[in-house]
């Protein structure tokens, strides 16, 4: 068995990932999982070269640090056998590949469309004719809901299939958002196109994907960045991750109607949003990350801020969390709603929070520790029954968490770069990839490029591409009225799924 | 009980007494100013990321701006950007802003439909539609009616059904998957409505104009009543423009 093994943000030759036929290819890589809850894929995806399609196979080992990568080569139209009847993790990237370049699966137990890219492979099949699941019963009835639903979100189409209030089964029909942003990382060749694109793949991630690409683009350079950029994206990571941790458990007392944990949280988000736009000049942090640069530094007259705004958020967040988890009415709900078992969050291969809520240790911040982190020792928080409730804590103990490692960086702030990046062009025929913990989970940027250097392909997964599967499960043998709640516990992305 | 009378005394006086003249904290980058100061504009049009910048005489279209702050940081005697975040208008030309423009964007009463201040003066009811929105200008949707912004104590509110709505108001640079579902949602909608686009991505498409993934046909279509830019709108850019486009308010 023949691969290549790297860790997080290091470029290599593109020649140096393995090549093999498929049924070592198929071999290596499902075997690679089978009863190793400590390896998943980060990323599995092909693009074209000549008339054939390169496979490209990235599975995370959180024991060693490392990252496996082999390839293959295939045709559209190839009938082969799927990963996925081996390992349900391989099953939206099967589908990916199926839907992008027409290569078909034997065995392939859902092989439908994910998004209805605009270069699909089969130009019929469109977003009005998808295949839904569907059950044949006097008994059963069917709910359709979106693609535009009932508040100020984004769109997507789900399909219940319910037994009176009891929902039976869920299907989740996306791909309303998609942009092409992959394919404009190729056509826009100016990098601050690139990383504006970067800051949009979803608005509520726009630290976490922009550092993936910023990491991506400066290691394909061949640029270290410095201590200072590295801190503040830390600490960028950090706070974007209690602004929306608060934010939704805001959301989630507003879905049970709980309307002081609702204000009051919503609230609390706000001190922390706007002092990022004290710090950079906007609330959602765009602007605030570049590659090879430190664009707004961090100074010591912002520590200070921080630490007040930090002193007066606290004691407000820790004394409404303290009333919600003793209210009853509100834990009756969390309590057992929309469980998802162990075995399934690892059958699935989900990752973040949604891992960690089911005892399964998923967190980049120590398994492949990228910034600040390698010097923070990490621990993630996990905790064990998969349902609402587990989501809902889990929110709380990573704002506590967060709000820690905020407070000892801001104790050293470092001296500033202040100086214009010098940057190589990027390394011709490379490959890069990126692992970053966003607050939702594992986001994975790749890059190939090609003799001269320009970028060939460019691979984004946001963490909600594994975890929608998650929310389908956790709905099943609930109730109808417990899915905004569940929906909310799990917020996931339907542009960073959709790009 | 007595813990949440104290809650909710710790909450203390939230909302902005005056969404039309609080301060925002720190830096923003709201409407920009151009000096006349000479610098070597084809740099300065070359490094927008969006194309929002134009020479002879120099100026910024906020309608495709997404407020990166390259061009400031670059030519900080030549482009500012101030903190003002009043930058809605109804006509399109007046977000570009040129060389000298110190004055602020504003609603031209004049473009304003008859029955929009006539029948929407009071009551708005709106169904926002995100159209490959990246979430970001919907959270500050969102955020326009938290306590603080609290946009419905003006009677405008954000609704579920089209059919109870006067209006739609679109996120996002319109996908080509979300093309028939907003013209759908648009159709169901009574007459009279109106149109508003939020955010850079909406009005011009943004940083992804030339992507094949769009398609933006519906905005040919209709006159548009209000446009609200950033990259996201502010929610006092999204509070205050809606209510100029439908009240006449002293200032
Ligand atoms: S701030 Fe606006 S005008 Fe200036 S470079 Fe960025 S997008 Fe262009």
């Amino acid at each position: 068995m023949i691969y290549t093994t790297i860790i997080n943000n290091q470029t290599i030759s593109i020649s140096d990932i393995p090549e093999m036929n498929y049924n070592e290819f198929i071999d290596l890589n499902t075997g690679f999982l089978t009863n190793s809850p400590e390896k998943h894929c980060v990323n599995y995806f092909g693009y074209p070269v000549s008339n054939q399609i390169r496979l490209i196979c990235c599975i995370a080992d959180d024991n060693t640090h490392q990252i496996y990568l082999s390839s293959c080569f295939v045709k559209s139209g190839d009938q082969l056998d799927s990963f996925t009847a081996r390992n349900f993790n391989f099953e939206k990237f099967e589908r990916e590949i199926h839907e992008n370049f027409g290569v078909d699966y034997n065995d392939h137990p859902w092989l439908k469309p994910v998004r209805y890219a605009k270069n699909r492979f089969d130009p019929s099949q469109t977003i009005a004719n998808y295949p839904f699941f569907s059950i044949e019963s006097d008994e059963l009835h069917e709910v359709g809901v979106g693609p535009i639903h009932a508040g100020i979100i984004e769109p997507g189409h789900f399909r219940f299939i319910c037994n009176g209030e009891q929902i039976l089964h869920l299907e989740i029909q996306l791909g309303y958002q998609h942009r092409g942003i992959e394919q404009q990382f190729l056509a826009k060749k100016k990098l601050l196109q690139r990383t504006t694109i970067a800051e949009s793949i979803a608005g509520d991630t726009v630290v976490g994907h922009t550092t993936a690409f910023s990491h991506v683009w400066e290691s394909l350079c061949g640029f270290q960045p410095s201590h200072d950029m590295e801190y503040a994206r830390t600490l960028a990571l950090e706070l974007e991750r209690m602004a929306v941790h608060t934010g939704d458990l805001s959301a989630v007392c507003t879905d049970i109607a709980y309307q002081l944990g609702s204000a009051v949280f919503g609230r609390l988000r706000t001190p922390i949003i706007n002092f990022m736009q004290e710090w950079g000049g906007n609330r959602l942090s765009k602007g605030l990350i570049r590659p090879g640069r430190n664009q707004f530094p961090f100074t010591p007259e912002l520590a200070q801020r921080l630490a007040g705004i930090l002193d007066v958020y606290e004691p407000d967040f820790l004394e409404m969390n303290e009333q919600l988890f003793q209210l009853p009415s509100a834990l009756s709900r969390f309590e057992r709603t929309g469980v998802v078992s162990y075995e399934d969050v690892l059958s699935i291969g989900t990752v973040g929070m949604a891992a960690r809520m089911s005892g399964l240790s998923r967190d980049i911040r120590q398994s492949h520790p990228f910034g600040l982190y390698p010097e923070m020792n990490h621990e993630p928080i996990i905790k064990h029954h998969g349902d609402v409730y587990s989501r809902v804590q889990i929110r709380k103990a990573e704002v506590k968490q967060s709000m820690q490692y905020i407070r000892n960086l801001i104790q050293n702030v470092p001296e500033s770069s202040e100086n214009e990046p010098v940057f190589q062009s990027p390394k011709p025929n490379s490959f890069t990839l990126s692992l970053v913990e966003g607050w939702r989970g594992e986001i994975c940027h790749c890059a190939i490029t090609d003799e001269q250097g320009e970028l060939a392909h460019y691979k984004v997964k946001d963490p909600s591409f594994h975890n929608w599967l998650a929310l389908a499960l956790a709905v099943r043998n609930n109730e109808i009225s417990d899915f905004p709640i569940c929906n909310k516990s799990f917020n996931l992305s339907y542009s960073g799924h959709d790009l | 009980m007595f813990d949440n009378v104290k809650i909710v005394y710790h909450q203390g006086k939230q909302f902005i007494t005056d969404t039309a003249n609080a301060k925002v904290p720190g830096i923003f980058r709201g409407r920009p100013v151009i000096s006349f100061e000479k610098v070597n504009e084809a740099e300065l049009v070359d490094l927008c990321p969006v194309d929002a910048i134009s020479g002879n005489p120099v100026s910024i279209d906020l309608g495709k701006c997404t407020f990166c702050g390259e061009c400031a940081k670059q030519f900080p005697n030549k482009i500012r950007f101030t903190t003002d975040y009043k930058i809605s208008t109804n006509d399109r030309n007046r977000l570009i802003v040129k060389e000298g423009d110190e004055e602020p964007i504003e609603v031209d009463p004049e473009k304003v439909r008859n029955e929009i201040r006539r029948i929407f003066g009071r009551s708005l009811k709106l169904r926002q539609v995100s159209a490959g929105g990246d979430n970001s200008c919907e959270m500050e949707l969102n955020a326009a009616n938290n306590v603080q912004f609290d946009i419905s104590r003006y009677g405008i509110d954000f609704v579920a059904s089209p059919r109870h709505a006067d209006g739609i108001v679109i996120t996002g640079p319109i996908t080509e998957n979300m093309a028939e579902p907003l013209q759908i949602c648009y159709d169901a909608i009574p007459e009279p409505k109106i149109i508003v686009l939020v955010g850079t991505d909406a009005i011009s498409g943004g940083i992804h104009v030339g992507s094949s993934a769009l398609d933006r046909s519906f905005l040919d279509k209709y006159p548009i009543d209000l446009y609200i830019p950033g990259n996201p709108a502010h929610p006092l850019t999204i509070v205050n423009g809606l209510l100029d486009l439908t009240r006449k308010r002293k200032i």
